[in-house]
């Protein structure tokens, strides 16, 4: 017995499935690229959504991590905070130490928490190595992947900064602890060895408590285990809340986009995959009425139908699940770099729900022309057979042939009259995927244009540095899913910097350097602000710093003293806006700032202002940014300049290509691949419409032959029933991509507190819009170009044969 | 007298108030008679045949085929007695292409229940008596008219139908193929087989036909079996 029933059913199913070789494929690929999409989109999705509390529930991690001084309490006092009310767990005492390392090109890190374990595991933050292994022996390190870069990799040796003697801790893996406990991990006895070179000690208690969910609970916690120490031995605590804020912080910003492309792949799919199993019915009329004839009931019928199109939707879906897990792997692994997470893998239930999901649709999508299938009546189909003739679409033939076209040409533009349904089908697939072009087009280039506005210092040709690289603090490592950076800060036991250049003789040489256009000078520091706990970053600039400017959302950029730009989220914590006035301090000079503009900024917790250096007169520039006269090499200028100012102390480099940050490669990476999912889906979909309708014409198209259409005019004829729609799908496409594009970043940006400035909104040209239009039309022309050449070859006879 | 067709009354509409397109007519078709129904196009032969077979119903009159009547049944108990008590071949064969002409023939078997071995050895013994079995792996668009008529009357008889129905059977081929299946058609009915026949070509109705009708505009002008026709 056939799953299908009697043994004649199985039969005609599977010659169905066989035979129809186009549908069964479209059939197919069409679902495969829609699971796969989806499967991407869902993983995606889900590791957005919540990829702090995953890694964090994955690895235990610690509800507080909390630094103790082990000269006012002992190991065994702290083990036995592990057993207080409401403790569920705990690990350590671990000795722990500040460590400022340099890398083997002489680049400084920032000051990173070192702390000694003898292994990643425990019963609390179960620190998940990311690549290589954990250190076993002193003089090995192993570091947050986030410093992970050309002069720190697997095998390089870190020195402690300022000690020439120091030891050498080799780098032997890099590892993720989703709750931050520390930024690096040694043996504990390497951190005594540290110490005892007079690097600062503490010991380190991590705790997972009953409850944990609100601040209050975590701080009454925190006063129990105080309280059990001897005064003053607790040094300082760290909430899971806080990192788990920041974490989320730089999660949200993918949310919206994944969303967008996730809707438009199902909806196309929906659309795709019903067109596709309508399409068979319509041009399987006359095998209905045949299986009828000879005493098919049409409960027989439906089912058949079903099958027909289950069976190779079932295997497009057993492809695309593990497809869908493939390519959603180098995504997740960018994802996890992003978060600060490891091991982020396809939820689970993604792969079960999507495919439920996909036969359900599909199953949807056979059922309602299957059981118009069964319905039909058995001597209409017999007698229209293979074309069925319905009057439809003949004023359409009669007022376009009066343009001044070539007939072949109007012949085809009104074809898709005859069939609106399979036309508006087409319509919407060209549509659908003009669209996600469109959407994705807008968004690689705002994504950019967020990049490029965020370095603006990657803008100036040439970078002159007050001292050389080794000298001068790295820039820190971007931020571990939007948490705090390590903030720098002079480690013990350091010798002496050497000299920095005097900024006075730079400016001197950068004056009377051939080819200087423009300059600016800037001092990265941070500042004290005036109703604000804690420091603010800040860039002061020095003369002209138009060319270093961010985009503005509201105000201006400072045009002198007594000014100040802030970001958004500045404004909302101190409760301010444009025009209201705030006192700075750097160092121990204060001044009184009138905000003049709300600038763009997506670092959503390291935040930063801006105001001119004159503003503190102790300040000076550490870094000049210069722009060379055209036509003036920046290469030569750089090396040129850089023999003036190294004997200075000093340093002149070529700025390098900028960058881009890791949210927007990994975002630029899933709108690639989603979009050419979307329009592969698409692309098969128009296939196979106008396969449907080619075949359903072949006899037509036999006649128009027979009496003297060329295989060119016949290929004209195929395509020009697709252009017409091409169009119309491309008119409709582009705007709502367009509009997708206008609606999608700014609740992108809203996700990461700030407001999205025209720079980043306003990225389409005419010109481009324009051709992506035509983009629109060449998808449908693509689509048809496999049925049309058939057509042209068809031979007359053939053509004839099949009525 | 056993017949297999009795119509009473039977007549037909497509447009409600219109002119019927057949009848008001009366008929029986005895077993093992052979009849033809001739007449001019539109005269109301292909729509007496679907009634029939039971693929259209009638808008008034009863249909009354192998003793069952039919005229009311729904889709489902038409096409299970379909498949048992009636075989059709039409003038465009209605093969269909993606099976081979083995499978072709063996479908109505296999859709009653017959068994695959049984089905194979009835469709080769068909095969064998009407001359196509060096086909029957063959798919029906590689044979010519003629041969492909044969599957489809070897596909009609597959379930030793009762009633056979063909409706304008040498319509879409040439002299030779139609002289073979006036041949088919005439050794058949001499075999037994009830037989009605939708002919344009009187020499066809002629040579296969024990009886006759002629319609014009769906009324019974002739019926060479005058006893036979109300």
């Amino acid at each position: 017995m056939s799953p299908f029933g009697n043994g004649a059913l199985g039969r005609v199913v599977r010659s169905g499935v066989g035979r129809r070789r186009v549908q069964t494929v479209v059939i197919a690929v069409a679902t495969m690229m829609a699971v796969a999409s989806a499967v991407v989109a869902g993983a995606l999705m889900v590791a957005a959504a919540a990829p702090f509390d995953h890694a964090f529930a994955e690895q235990r991690g610690a509800h507080l991590t909390a630094q103790f001084d082990p000269a006012r309490t002992s190991a065994a006092r702290l083990a036995e905070t592990g057993r207080l009310d409401g403790v569920t767990a705990s690990a350590g005492p671990y000795p722990s130490t500040a460590f400022r390392p340099v890398d083997r090109t002489g680049f400084r890190l920032p000051t990173l928490t070192l702390v000694g374990r003898l292994a990643p595991d425990g019963d609390v933050d179960r620190v998940e190595l990311a690549s290589g292994r954990w250190a076993g022996e002193p003089g090995e390190i192993v570091l947050s992947p986030s410093f992970e870069g050309p002069g720190v990799e697997i095998g390089s040796a870190l020195r402690a900064s300022g000690t020439a003697n120091g030891p050498a801790l080799t780098v032997v893996g890099f590892a993720v602890s989703s709750g931050r406990s520390a930024d690096a991990w040694t043996t504990p006895a390497q951190v005594d060895a540290l110490a005892a070179q007079g690097g600062p000690v503490t010991s380190q208690m991590l705790y997972r408590f009953d409850s944990s969910g609100t601040e209050r609970q975590i701080l009454a916690h925190r006063e129990k285990i105080a309280g059990s120490v001897e005064p003053g031995a607790l040094l300082g605590t760290q909430s899971w809340l806080d990192t788990k804020r920041a974490a989320d912080q730089g999660a949200a910003a993918t949310v919206p986009f994944v969303t967008a492309f996730g809707v438009l792949g199902i909806v196309m799919s929906v659309i795709i995959v019903s067109s596709v199993i309508s399409g068979a019915v319509g041009t399987g009329l006359r095998r209905i009425g045949i299986l009828k004839a000879i005493g098919f009931t049409p409960g027989e019928i439906v089912r058949a139908h079903m099958a027909q199109a289950l069976i190779p939707a079932s295997v497009g879906i057993g492809a695309g699940v593990p497809l869908g897990n493939l390519l959603a792997m180098p995504l997740l692994a960018d994802t996890e770099s992003l978060y600060g997470t490891v091991s982020l893998s396809v939820a689970w239930w993604v792969d079960i729900a999507v495919p439920a999901a996909a036969l359900l649709v599909v199953g949807l999508a056979a059922l309602i022309p299957a059981l118009r299938a069964g319905r039909l009546h058995t001597v209409e189909v017999l007698a229209v057979g293979r074309a069925p003739r319905t009057g439809r679409g003949r004023w359409a033939h009669r007022t376009l042939a009066r343009l001044p076209l070539p007939r072949p040409v109007t012949q085809g533009l009104a074809t898709p009259f005859t069939h609106p349904v399979r036309a508006l089908a087409m319509l919407l697939a060209v549509a659908f995927g003009t669209a996600a072009v469109t959407f994705a087009v807008g968004l690689t280039s705002s994504l950019s244009a967020v990049g490029s506005s965020q370095d603006p210092e990657n803008r100036a040709a040439v970078t002159v540095t007050t001292a050389v690289p080794h000298t001068i603090a790295a820039p820190p490592p971007p931020p571990v899913g939007g948490g705090e950076q390590p903030t720098p800060s002079p480690a013990n036991g350091e010798t002496a910097e050497p000299a920095a250049a005097d900024p006075a003789k730079v400016r001197s040489a950068l004056d009377s350097q051939a080819g200087t256009a423009s300059y600016y000078g800037t001092l990265r520091t941070e500042v004290a602000v005036a109703g604000l706990s804690g420091s603010v970053r800040a860039s002061l600039y020095e003369g002209d710093a138009r060319e270093g400017g961010r985009a503005m959302l509201s105000g201006h950029w400072i045009s002198g003293k007594g000014q100040v730009v802030v970001p958004t989220r500045f404004l909302e914590r101190t409760s301010t806006e444009v025009g209201d006035t705030i006192r700075l301090t750097h160092e121990r000079e204060s001044a009184d700032l009138r905000i003049v503009g709300e600038s763009f900024d997506t670092s959503a917790n390291a935040q930063e202002i801006h105001a001119d250096m004159a503003n503190f007169p102790s300040a000076e520039p550490s870094t000049f940014l210069v722009e060379v006269k055209p036509q003036v090499s920046a290469d030569a200028y750089a090396h040129r300049l850089a023999a003036v100012v190294r004997p200075l102390g000093g340093d002149a480099t070529t700025t390098p290509p900028a960058e881009r940050k890791g949210v927007i490669l990994v975002m630029d990476a899933i709108t690639l691949l989603l979009t050419l999912m979307l329009v592969c889906v698409a692309g098969l979909g128009i296939l196979n419409s106008v396969v449907l309708d080619t075949r359903e014409r072949v006899h037509d198209l036999g006649v128009c032959k027979a009496i003297g259409m060329t295989p060119r005019q016949t290929m004209a004829l195929v395509l020009s029933s697709v252009a017409a729609v091409g169009v119309l799908g491309a008119l409709t496409g582009v705007p709502v991509g367009y509009a997708l594009h206008g609606l999608v970043m700014p609740v992108m940006g809203r996700a990461v507190g700030t407001g999205m400035p025209s720079s980043v909104l306003d990225v389409y040209a005419p010109v481009q819009l324009l051709l992506l239009g035509s983009g629109g039309v060449a998808l449908a022309v693509l689509g048809a170009l496999v049925p049309a050449g058939w057509a042209a070859k068809v031979p007359v006879a053939t053509a004839l044969r099949t009525e | 007298m056993h017949h297999v067709i009795e119509l009473e009354g039977v007549a037909k509409r497509y447009d409600s108030g219109g002119a019927p397109v057949l009848g008001p007519l009366t008929l029986s078709v005895a077993k093992g008679e052979a009849l033809a129904v001739t007449g001019p196009s539109g005269s109301g032969k292909s729509t007496l045949l679907n009634l029939v077979a039971g693929l259209d119903r009638p808008t008034e009159g009863s249909v009354t085929v192998a003793g069952r009547r039919i005229d009311r049944w729904g889709e489902r108990a038409l096409a299970t007695f379909r498949r048992a008590h009636i075989g059709m071949a039409f003038q465009f064969f209605n093969l269909l292409d993606d099976l081979t002409v083995t499978d072709n023939i063996q479908l109505p078997a296999r859709l009653t229940g017959t068994g695959r071995r049984a089905a194979e050895a009835r469709a080769d013994e068909l095969m064998e008596m009407l001359g196509i079995q060096k086909h029957a792996r063959a798919h029906p668009g590689r044979l010519s008219g003629g041969e492909r008529q044969r599957v489809a009357v070897a596909r009609a008889l597959v379930n030793r139908p009762e009633l056979l129905l063909a409706d304008e059977p040498t319509g879409a081929l040439d002299t030779a193929s139609g002289h073979d299946v006036r041949d088919l058609l005439t050794d058949l009915h001499r075999a037994g087989q009830t037989i009605v026949l939708v002919t344009h070509d009187p020499a066809l109705a002629a040579a296969c036909a024990t009886r006759t009708i002629h319609l014009v505009d769906g009324r019974l002008a002739l019926d060479t079996c005058a006893g036979a026709a109300r």
